[in-house]
């Protein structure tokens, strides 16, 4: 038996082996994906420093280091359930049952897809399946694409495909339905594009947006730009503009697209079509958490983490014991947070299979995740911070009125 | 068309050079070892992996990391197997799966 299980080989469960090894723990990470790094794998960005951010590179060198440690790393298998007797888990994989002591999960987030008619057409696809397509197996998505859906996430990877010379003929929004809501309104939309201006890659494109960088300007964004929209790292935004339909018989030939009031109205008669052969769809990201249900493990809606988020504690730990979650099921942020949570994850891991001296450890790791948080380049929700005090909040409320 | 990067401005150039030989409905083509099947369809210029089994409509790969289930193929006679998460090897027999009978359905149809 192992003394412990990491589902997910993202930065988080990686991290958290390496840190269980260091403990002298024997640890197990089982990952469904052809390749260690998770979504790390995709990522690509030049930090102000001028330091591009290859994830394929941070992957490789955080596998290197657990492989050093004896880690054991089991790709290509699914966990399909997992369930607790006698004080240890039993993990179902496609391959066979595994037992463990303690678990992580480190399943990381899913993207939310959003319904506009005809996506189910062959070339479209999520945003992050180009990131993939593009950044790790080095393949085109498609020679054109229309990217639905404007947020953090789809403006790195538009610029990503431009990067590897995939053309993005548009960023624009989906039109407004029950689901669309928020990410269908041009003002809701900019404000939050407004965390994303200073990842350009180049200092004509910071032009732009510094120019958004205040209410007015906002608002003159939005109602001067009607119909041409504006540029962003040379692609054009159209927040004005909505798809309202995807088109094509057999695969994807292109898109409607249509004015939209401020409030996110289709203008009659302003349709138009644009030529395109693949569609990224970019509906935000949640955590990734059937196993913790499974297992039981309470849950919060917290928005600014993402959605339903187990509970946890500042440790890692779940109300459950033996239970520990890490990275972005606990909320979405992006990988250097992840890996931070995963040393958490990992000394609080330690310290209950009965290493001893630990407590400073753990308090640094939790102050240095803090700080990465603070420091962090790409935030996916503003308020993050406010949402993780939730779930503390939470915590303690569930831990005092437990028998 | 989708074709490889074989130069990327950050990521330089493609490592991977040892190409296998597959099948797809029957159809020969060639993939790297061990890049995902859907990738290596993709760069074959394959998007339609399935049809609907109901609708009929085609379906092709969706997410990309195994969320969505819309890449299901059958590979070497095992059904239900997710394209975007299965490594490419020598000699795989890949087939798509196709619209199911629902005879159910057709004789309500008929009779209403
Ligand atoms: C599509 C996508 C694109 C993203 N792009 C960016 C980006 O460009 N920049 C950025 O900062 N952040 C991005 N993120 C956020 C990203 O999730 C974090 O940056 C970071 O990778 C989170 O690390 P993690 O270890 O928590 O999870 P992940 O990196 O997501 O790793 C989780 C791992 O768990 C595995 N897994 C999940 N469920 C199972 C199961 N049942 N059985 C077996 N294995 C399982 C997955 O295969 C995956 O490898 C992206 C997220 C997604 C979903
Ligand atoms: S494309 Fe979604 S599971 Fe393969």
């Amino acid at each position: 038996m192992n003394d412990v299980i990491i589902i997910g080989a993202g930065p988080a469960g990686l991290s958290a082996a390496i840190t269980c090894a260091k403990n002298g723990l024997s640890s197990l990470v089982i990952d469904e994906y052809l390749k260690p790094g998770g979504r790390l794998l995709g990522q690509l960005y030049e930090e102000p420093s001028g330091f591009w951010w290859n994830g394929i590179k941070e992957s490789e060198s955080l596998y290197q280091e657990a492989i050093e440690l004896d880690v054991q790393i089991q790709l290509n298998t699914s966990v399909h359930n997992i369930e607790k007797e006698n004080n240890y888990w039993i993990i179902y994989t496609e391959t066979g049952i595994i037992y463990s002591e303690q678990l992580l999960l480190a399943t990381g987030a899913a993207e939310s897809p959003i319904p506009v008619p005809g996506w189910t057409l062959p070339g479209v696809m999520s945003v992050g399946a180009a990131q993939v397509m593009t950044n790790v197996h080095r393949i085109k998505p498609g020679e054109r694409g229309v990217i639905i859906g404007v947020n953090v996430l789809s403006a790195a990877i538009a610029m990503e495909l431009q990067l590897a010379g995939v053309k993005v003929a548009s960023l624009t929004l989906p039109k407004m339905n029950k689901v669309t809501q928020d990410a269908a309104q041009p003002g809701e939309v900019l404000d939050s594009l407004l965390h994303v201006s200073h990842m350009a890659p180049s200092k004509v494109i910071r032009f732009g947006s510094k120019l958004m960088n205040n209410d007015v300007m906002k608002k003159i964004g939005v109602s001067f730009y009607p119909k041409q929209g504006f540029k962003m790292w040379d692609i054009p935004i159209q927040l004005r503009k909505a798809v309202i339909e995807i088109c094509g018989e057999e695969a994807v030939t292109g898109v409607k697209i249509a004015t939209i009031s401020a409030n996110g109205e289709v203008v009659k008669g302003s349709e138009e079509h644009i030529d395109c052969d693949f569609i990224c769809i970019a509906g935000g990201l949640y955590p990734l958490t059937e196993l913790a249900a499974v297992a039981g493990c309470p849950f919060y809606l917290v928005e600014e983490l993402g959605g339903y988020v187990p509970l946890h504690n500042e440790q890692m730990e779940t109300p459950i014991e033996n239970l520990y979650v890490a990275g972005n099921i606990t909320g979405i942020e992006g990988a250097k947070v992840a890996i931070k949570q995963g040393v958490i994850a990992g000394l609080t891991i330690s310290g209950n299979a009965g290493v001893s001296g630990l407590t400073q450890e753990i308090r640094r790791a939790i102050k240095l995740t803090e700080q990465t948080r603070d420091n962090a380049y790409i935030q996916f929700h503003p308020d993050v911070k406010k949402g993780r005090k939730a779930i503390q909040e939470k915590w303690k409320d569930c831990m005092s009125t437990a028998p | 068309m989708s074709e490889r990067i074989y130069d990327h401005p950050v990521l330089g150039a493609l490592k991977e050079n040892e190409y296998v030989t597959f099948s797809f409905n029957d159809e020969e083509y060639k993939g790297l070892k061990d890049e995902s099947l859907a990738a290596a369809l993709l760069a074959n210029g394959i998007r339609t992996l399935r049809h609907h089994e109901e609708t009929g409509r085609p379906r092709g790969v969706y997410c990309n990391i195994g969320h969505c289930f819309e890449c299901r193929v059958k590979v070497n006679g095992k059904s239900g197997v997710r394209a975007c998460l299965t490594p490419l090897k020598e000699g795989m027999v890949v087939e798509s799966g196709g619209k199911l009978p629902t005879p159910v359905r057709d004789w309500r149809a008929e009779n209403e």
